[in-house]
């Protein structure tokens, strides 16, 4: 590893900057993309976003895969605009990992050193080391279809890490498991990309993989950044439906004034900061209390009318989208559910309250 | 934590798997009349000529013919060509496969379309085309025979030029069938470890289409082995030279097809020997 | 020079003079087979001249084409509703395709021996007649650049020559004309047919061929022929027979009258072939 520290170094040129500084700009007619990045190194990026959003697209312009139309792409102060993949010190893990079919674990990991110029030995000798690094020893003489999930996923790591690279880059790394082994596997992956010492990238459509292996998450939507910070800050704020949707939140926009907040022409919501101006305001989906009869001495400020537009099961809980002045999600138990008797089309009152609610400004 | 969780997915891999065999197994089962009935008219269309080659073959002259040093000539002649021929149709036919899946140009369409014409074109006209490139007085073949002192038509080196460029098509056709059902993201992620594209193709292409390559170059042989139009044409017919065992078995059909028979017979076991051991050999390595 | 011209001279004027021999020799013993044919067919196309209709299928070796083609037409002029139908190719597969069964109304072969198949097999109606003959001649490049002028100038090893293998008719006659001038020689092909041995010729790629003189002729000039002495040791017969299965038996003879009457020896003749 100490290596690596030395060819990078060797490679500087441009800035003494470390970490990776990015524009990258791809215009495909329909679809433009226009995200900027800066990851330092040891920190770990997750871009996330709907499909489609063009985060593929931007993990396979800084593996050098896909052209870039604009832009910069700088990687501790060296410009890799223009340097083919084969050249970048960048290694990709993808989404279904890859694995040379013909080639063992070991010479599918020892790939890589081998291209860079390490004898046969040599390079088996640190695909060993790398295999062993990540539990995988035992594994070394097996061909990928012999490999469970996890293991190919960490053998894919394991490849990927074996050049060296500065920035490592991760698309979909879990996608492709089911779900007993991706529990696992996310874990490990974690560890082992907080043991990287170089810019980690990673790319997920799934808000959890994101929050439990980045540090920093970067949402892109529709080929441009509509958000980025700490996992916990975008939980707490988020800016966006679909980033409200997926960690679980009733999100909307409005106008403050003192505790209320004033949903366009709709209804307004309660609140307890003390805001004026544009606002979001936001409260989970179990913060609400739905009601078959308009409820009277309910203690809550907030009370809407609407109806069921849809139901889902969560385990023991359901999920219900209910449509009406003020469009939200409700968690409930089943039991609580069956009571009300439930289905789609039936109306409800749904009430929240305002100490359940989190307002902050735009 | 870790162990447990394998074995659990390992299991779960083999309990999966085995209502997928028993489902295969099924299928095999049941084949409908439909398709059993011309399959077995296909059968037989293709084995009836082969049976009746054996039934009249003249098995009483068959040992004094298979101890015939003209025989033997022309069957290593054969052999040796056709492998020569089918070497040369990978050394530039596997590329040109390459270059026609995965290069974008202008006029592909037609390229492709060029590389199949030796299997529309009657072998012999394809003969007289290849004497009218490469022969002494062809537009390639001039230079070649000023500059080089080289010239192709009634040499070995002819006969193989000849069974290459009829067999060539079936190889290209084969490996750029493989190589556009390949994955393309392998050569990708080869980048991404820093293989050259050349080495990529070298290292990983190559190697996932070896089944494609290999029932290329297999059917290349067999194709070559037979070739008889594009042979005489370009290379004439000369015993231990030239003369392959199509030529020998055309020209003994002509006084004595008695003979003629044995000598297809000869070529025939020759030519499914090696086909069932390559297959064989396949099979055991895939 | 001038040694070189009166030894040409003289070697044409032997040429010439053994083909007259042979050509006295072959009218005076075809003549009186010619004539008793002539007057049973005569006879026979002048009773039923009026009747003859239908199609003729004529199986001939490919050297004939062009001048049966004449023929054909000739024949479909003066026998108005009848048609020629030609199946022109080697004799050897011709006669195989008759003893398998092909319907056929006449048979004109390049050879007694491929024709001997066709009467072996009993599918020939009476005996087959010799028609015309044709010898061989070495066809050279245009304007004869080797400047070959007998068979023996072909075992030049610096010629690349070119011969029918010894299993077709043309290539077993120049192997008797070798055999009878005492040479050896060794080409750079044994060639599949006389066709085969003329296109390496034509495309400049052999400097010569032994082929037959009507090959020579209907190249044209793509190749030069030269007549050699020893082809007289060499000559081979064109029989043509009716078949014994022929659906129009009258137009067949009829058709067989034509080729072996004086007009068929002219159009024949001026497409290379000798008189038998």
């Amino acid at each position: 590893m100490t290596d690596t520290h030395g060819t990078a170094h060797a490679l500087r040129a441009i800035s003494n900057e470390e970490g990776l500084d990015a524009r990258l700009l791809v215009d495909r007619g329909t679809f433009r993309l226009d995200v900027s990045l800066r990851v330092a190194p040891g920190e770990v990026v997750a871009l996330l976003g709907p499909n489609g959003a063009g985060k593929t697209t931007a993990l396979r312009a800084l593996a050098g895969l896909a052209p870039l139309d604009g832009g910069r792409l700088l990687l501790d102060g060296t410009a890799l605009e223009d340097t083919p993949p084969e050249s970048r010190p960048v290694g990709v893990v993808f989404q279904d990992y890859l694995l040379f079919p013909h080639l063992t674990a070991l010479d599918n990991v020892a790939f890589g050193p081998r291209c860079q110029g390490a004898s046969k030995a040599e390079a088996r000798t640190r695909a060993a080391e790398w295999l062993d690094r990540l539990g995988l020893a035992e594994h070394a003489g097996s061909r990928p279809r012999r490999l469970s999930g996890g293991q190919a996923q960490r053998v894919a790591l394991a490849r990927a890490l074996a050049t060296r690279p500065r920035l490592l880059l991760l698309d979909e790394p879990l996608a492709a498991l089911d779900a007993r082994t991706r529990l696992e596997v996310r874990s490990q992956l974690r560890r082992h990309l907080a043991e990287f010492e170089a810019v980690a990238v990673l790319v997920t459509h799934d808000p959890l993989d994101a929050m439990v292996l980045a540090d920093r998450l970067v949402v892109v939507e529709d080929g441009r950044v509509v958000q980025e910070g700490t996992p916990s800050d975008i939980a707490r704020h988020p800016r966006t439906d679909y980033i409200a949707r997926l960690v679980g939140l009733n999100l909307y926009r409005g106008e403050a004034d003192g505790h209320t907040v004033r949903l366009g022409a709709g209804p307004g919501v309660t609140i307890t900061e003390t805001l004026t101006g544009p606002v979001f305001v936001a409260f989970p989906p179990s913060a609400v209390t739905l009601h078959r009869d308009r409820p009277h001495g309910s203690s809550a400020r907030n009370l809407w009318h609407g109806e069921v537009a849809g139901l889902e099961t969560h385990g023991d809980q359901i999920r219900a989208d209910i449509g009406g002045e003020l469009p939200l999600a409700a968690d409930l138990t089943t039991v609580a559910a069956a009571e009300l008797g439930l289905h789609p089309g039936a109306e409800v009152w749904a009430t929240v309250k305002a100490a359940q609610t989190h307002a902050y400004p735009v | 934590m870790t162990v447990p969780r394998d074995k659990s997915a390992a299991a779960a891999e083999t309990l999966g798997g085995a209502p997928r065999r028993r489902r295969g197994r099924a299928a095999g089962r049941g084949a409908p009349l439909p398709l059993l009935v011309p399959a077995l008219i296909g059968l037989a269309f293709l084995a009836v000529p082969l049976v009746a080659l054996l039934v009249r073959a003249p098995w009483r002259s068959m040992p004094e013919l298979l101890t015939s040093a003209e025989v033997w000539q022309a069957l290593r002649l054969s052999l040796v060509c056709a492998t020569l021929a089918t070497a040369v149709c990978l050394v530039i036919g596997v590329p040109l496969a390459w270059l026609l899946a995965r290069v974008e140009f202008p006029g592909r369409g037609f390229v492709r379309a060029l590389v199949t014409l030796p299997l529309v074109l009657p072998p012999v006209v394809g003969g007289v085309a290849l004497l009218m490139a490469l022969g002494r007085n062809g537009i390639v073949g001039r230079s070649l025979d000023s500059w080089f002192g080289i010239t192709l038509p009634f040499t070995t080196a002819g006969v193989v030029v000849a069974e290459a460029f009829v067999a060539m098509p079936f190889l290209v056709i084969s490996v750029e069938g493989t190589l556009r059902a390949a994955d393309p993201r392998y050569e990708e992620a080869a980048a991404t470890l820093g293989a050259s594209r050349f080495t990529a193709f070298r290292r990983v292409t190559l190697p996932l289409i070896a089944p494609g390559i290999a029932a290329g170059a297999v059917l290349a042989w067999a194709r070559a082995l037979g070739e008889f139009g594009a042979t005489i044409t370009f290379a004439g017919n000369f015993p231990g030279r030239t003369q392959t065992m199509p030529l020998a078995v055309y020209l003994a059909l002509q006084s004595d097809p008695e003979a003629a028979i044995a000598l297809s017979l000869v070529l025939l076991a020759v030519s499914v020997a090696v086909l069932a051991g390559l297959r064989d050999r396949w099979m055991a390595t895939a | 020079m001038t040694t070189r011209t009166a030894h040409r001279t003289r070697r044409t004027l032997r040429v010439a003079g053994a083909g007259a021999a042979a050509l006295l020799a072959l009218s005076a013993c075809s003549s009186p087979d010619d004539s008793s044919s002539g007057t049973s067919d005569g006879s026979a196309s002048a009773s039923s001249q009026e009747k003859l209709s239908g199609t003729v299928t004529v199986f001939a070796a490919a050297s004939l084409k062009e001048g049966f083609e004449t023929l054909g037409k000739n024949f479909e002029k003066e026998h108005p509703g009848t048609k020629v139908t030609f199946s022109f190719g080697g004799s050897d597969s011709l006669a195989a395709s008759i003893t398998g069964g092909a319907p056929a109304d006449v048979f004109a072969s390049a050879s007694p021996k491929t024709m001997k198949i066709v009467t072996d097999a009993g599918d020939a109606s009476g005996t087959p007649a010799t028609f015309v003959r044709n010898e061989l001649e070495i066809a050279t490049l245009p304007g004869n650049p080797d400047k070959v002028a007998s068979l023996k100038d072909l075992t030049n090893p610096d010629l690349k020559v070119v011969l029918c293998d010894k299993e077709v008719p043309c290539g077993a006659a120049a192997q008797k004309a070798l055999d009878a001038a005492g040479l050896k020689l060794t080409p750079v092909s044994y060639e599949q047919d006389v066709k085969g041995a003329l296109t390496k010729v034509e495309l400049k790629e052999a400097d010569a061929a032994v082929v037959y003189k009507t090959d020579v002729h209907a190249a044209g000039d793509k190749v030069e022929g030269v007549r050699f002495p020893e082809s007289a040791d060499a000559i081979n017969d064109y029989p043509i027979v009716r078949l014994e299965d022929a659906k129009n038996a009258e137009a067949a003879e009829a058709f067989i009258a034509l080729v072996r009457s004086a007009e068929g020896r002219q159009v024949l003749t001026g497409a290379g072939f000798l008189e038998p």
